[in-house]
């Protein structure tokens, strides 16, 4: 096992280096100038060159990429071209939203979908199952601001039950914290709810079928052992691969969430860097988003084996 | 049984009680407002964006300002004196003004930040070109002599829009002007302080009222006058999505918007707690700008022929919709100023495709494709060029539309290169109507060839004009070279202005007090 770990977590350097050739180049290559969004509107060639040089985006292109991967690989992340604070800096100030709206939506998608996937599987074809796989396809089709819009207008703006927008901190105010990660969850937690209640239910309609759920029955154990036991623990490693999958989603998602309920994470973050073109700041959170991205689907493939003796490393 | 309402009268009714005796605690009163943009940049001298100015309107004052009849007024100065022969200017400080740090503001602090604002503000650097010294005389006082009479000297330091001449403490003026100074550098003598430790970029920004400071005795005008702060804290919300900020304003989360979109107006005039203010009355101008140095825009009789073909009324419907916040105006330096004029304009936006064809024959136009760049991620400009494109092809021209995002275009607009390797022929854009009050503010006037902005007009007698101006200091005689200017430009245009337009704020019925000024200030700004 901690051979795999360590074969893994070496594998991530030419994931990083690729990930890290290609954005330095898109960016690169990818019409924009941060001088001349820095120098603003009324601002003279001669400005936006004088800006250029003290920024170091006159030098050439394989100068700069140097410049950056020897400073990122003595953990020297860069300073943002607008905000006067390193990347470091920013990241940290940004991090605690975009990990709050992640758990909340995984804990709430979760929670929510694995049931529904159980029960509409157990109950092939009946009203409930309708419903699931009809909310499912609905959940895939809406728009996740759409769907944001909506709750904003029916809770907060014709209820008054919960905020519009905004973020407190954990330490600052619990139970703000919470009024204000509902709405934003909910919202991520569709299409995530969709996506993993259609797998758990494909997943365990085929190990309803197995041999040894037939044996289980004979054996005369309960429903609720049958499928908790048997068919739900043999139908996991699907799930959780979806699950593995739809952090790529969410990561998506988060950018458009954040903007619609104006949480300050790294998903706006990423928008407004990309926007205003602030290099080192979009090359230090993508490259982020890849680490997170793949230690996510090494946990996922680790938990395989508590769910499955036949998969071992 | 527990009874809440009950429970709630007894409460409310305890807490008036208190209330009536004048022992309930004073409330910090905030204003919470959503700007047209989040604070990335802090120093308004090293950019130009107007968030950047916003934001040093609260931290940092002025020599002078602006009032609301376009006239300058002394602010940090006390009184100042001009020489007979109109070479020497000496500028004496006010009493009592201190930095936020309780330093004194000191003559050397306004020499030092003249110098920096100078090098970098186009009005400026002009200014300083008929500057020969700029020396201290004593600790508040200092003296500007010229190499010859200069007009504009009050009107550069009371500019009131991007680069506005703030005055810095002098060990932050000696920054580097290409260099942004530092935050713990953001010390001004302002009628706020920024919060250093409770900026958030992406989040919010936190100004709180400086108790320090003295505002001038007479009434606030415009930028002009005495500042007093009426809240104890101003904090800058930043909410990117623009419904979000309409539903936050209607669940009174916040307190103010400084400019909604204009398709979201209509939801906003409909919220009973909630007033549409327009208070800059003087708005935004759209303009077509031309790359003067590309074929056929180097030719002044085809940039006049699109001058003719040009109607303002089509372009504003499409991009504002509602009459009631655009204005059909055709005088470059804005409907309602001082130099406001129609001098010259009489044949030109008026839509006459027929004459703008025949213009264009006898200018020997080839058919060369415009390059005719769209801004498609902001609102307020996004419907301009397709209706450019469509007045431009009713006269003859061939339009190549190039779609891109306003950042995209800003790195093109500064390329030199051909239209058809990555250059450009022409785009539009909005400007403050402050930033272009007279030609020599007025950026897209500049037709100093590589040294004006993008587009690099080259024309002898438009500086000529500039600079007659320049140095004129009667309001009459202005206005003659400003009409005689007019005259000359819609020949041989720079740019075309398209329209005139407004941008009301929206505003919680429990904020009052905004200033009528072309920026968005925060002092006498009250709440309930």
């Amino acid at each position: 096992m901690l051979d795999f770990i360590v074969r893994r977590l070496i594998a991530i350097i030419p994931v990083l280096t690729v990930v890290a050739v290609f954005v330095f180049l898109m960016l690169r290559l990818t019409p924009g100038d941060p001088a001349a969004v820095i120098a603003g509107d009324n601002a003279t060639s001669d400005q936006i060159d004088d800006i250029r040089r003290k920024l170091g985006l006159d030098e050439p292109i394989w100068t700069q990429f140097v410049i950056w991967i020897s400073n990122m690989l003595q953990g020297n992340f860069g300073e943002s071209f607008f905000f006067k604070k390193t990347v470091a800096e920013l990241i940290a100030q940004r991090v605690e939203p975009t990990l709050a709206l992640a758990v909340c939506t995984l804990v709430f998608a979760v929670t929510l979908s694995v049931p529904l996937g159980v029960l509409a599987a157990y109950r092939q074809g009946s009203m409930l199952d309708r419903v699931v796989m009809g909310f499912s396809v609905l959940g895939f089709s809406v728009p996740g601001f759409v769907i944001g819009y909506c709750l904003i207008y029916v809770f907060a703006i014709e209820l008054g039950w919960l905020p519009v927008q905004g973020y407190i901190r954990i330490g600052v105010n619990f139970w703000a914290f919470l009024e204000r990660m509902v709405l934003p969850s909910l919202t991520l937690s569709v299409g995530f709810i969709a996506l993993i209640s259609r797998i758990t239910r494909a997943s365990v309609l085929e190990v309803l079928n197995e041999d040894y759920i037939r044996t289980a029955r004979a054996k005369g154990l309960s429903n609720r052992v049958v499928l908790m036991r048997h068919a739900l623990r043999n139908a996991a490693v699907p799930i959780l691969t979806v699950i593995g999958l739809g952090i790529a989603i969410l990561i998506g998602g988060a950018v458009v969430t954040e903007s619609v309920f104006g949480l300050p994470g790294l998903g706006r973050l990423t928008v407004e860097a990309v926007l205003s073109r602030d290099f080192p700041t979009i090359q230090t959170v993508i490259l982020m988003f890849s680490v997170v991205y793949v230690v996510i689907n090494l946990l996922i493939d680790i938990s395989y084996t508590l769910f499955d003796p036949r998969i071992r490393y | 049984m527990f009874n809440f309402r009950k429970s709630v009268a007894t409460v409310m009714a305890a807490a008036s009680l208190t209330g009536l005796l004048g022992i309930a605690p004073a409330q910090a009163q905030t204003l919470k407002v959503v700007m047209h943009s989040d604070l990335k940049i802090l120093d308004p001298i090293w950019t130009t964006a107007y968030i950047v100015r916003n934001h040093g309107y609260l931290v940092w004052d002025t020599l002078f300002a602006m009032d609301e009849k376009f006239e300058v007024k002394p602010q940090m100065v006390d009184k100042w004196e001009v020489s007979p022969d109109k070479l020497t200017w000496t500028f004496t400080l006010r009493d009592g003004l201190e930095w936020h740090d309780g330093k004194p503001v000191t003559a050397e602090d306004c020499v030092a930040s003249i110098k920096r604002w100078a090098a970098k503000d186009s009005m400026g650097q002009k200014l300083m070109g008929s500057v020969k010294s700029l020396d201290v005389v004593d600790a508040k006082t200092f003296k500007m002599t010229m190499t010859e009479p200069y007009g504009l000297v009050l009107e550069s330091l009371g500019k009131p829009s991007s680069n506005v001449p703030f005055m810095m403490p002098a060990r932050v003026a000696a920054t580097d002007p290409n260099t942004q100074i530092k935050v713990e550098d953001v010390v001004g003598s302002g009628p706020f302080i920024f919060k250093r430790d409770e900026w958030k970029p992406g989040e919010k920004t936190v100004y709180v009222k400086n108790p320090k400071y003295k505002p001038r005795s007479e009434a606030p005008s415009g930028l002009a006058g005495g500042k007093v702060a009426k809240v104890d804290r101003v904090e800058w919300i930043w909410i990117s999505d623009v419904q979000t900020q309409v539903g936050a304003i209607q669940n009174g989360e916040i307190d103010m918007i400084e400019s909604p979109g204009h398709d979201l107006l209509p939801l906003l005039a409909k919220d009973k707690n909630i007033s549409l203010v327009t208070t800059n009355p003087t708005g935004n101008q759209y303009t077509f700008r031309f790359n003067s140095t590309a074929k056929p825009f180097d030719n002044a009789k085809v940039r006049h022929a699109v001058f003719v073909a040009f109607a303002q009324d089509d372009f504003l419907k499409a991009t504002i919709g509602d009459p009631k916040y655009y204005k059909v105006c055709k005088a470059p330096f804005i409907c309602g100023t001082p130099l406001a004029t129609d001098a010259g304009m009489a044949d030109v936006l008026n839509g006459n495709a027929a004459k703008a064809k025949q213009l264009l024959t006898e200018a020997g136009y080839d058919g060369t494709p415009i390059v005719l760049m769209q801004s498609t991620d902001l609102q307020v400009l996004t419907n301009l060029a397709p209706v450019a494109k469509a007045q431009l092809e009713r006269a003859g021209f061939k339009v190549d539309l190039v779609a891109m995002d306003w950042q995209t275009l800003v790195a093109r607009r500064v390329k030199k290169d051909p239209p058809s390797q990555g250059g450009w022929h022409a785009f539009l854009t909005s400007w403050v109507a402050a930033d272009i009050l007279n030609p020599v503010m007025a950026g897209f006037f500049n037709a100093s060839c590589d040294k004006a902005m993008f587009g690099w007009p080259c024309d002898a007698t438009i500086e000529k004009f500039r600079d007659q101006f320049s140095k004129e200091s009667d309001p009459a005689k202005q206005k003659a070279i400003v009409e005689a200017l007019q005259k000359y430009w819609v020949d041989h245009p720079t740019h075309i202005n398209v329209g005139q337009w407004y941008a009301p704020l929206a505003r919680r019925n429990t904020v009052e007090g905004n200033m009528i000024a072309p920026v968005t200030v925060f002092w006498n700004v009250t709440k309930k």
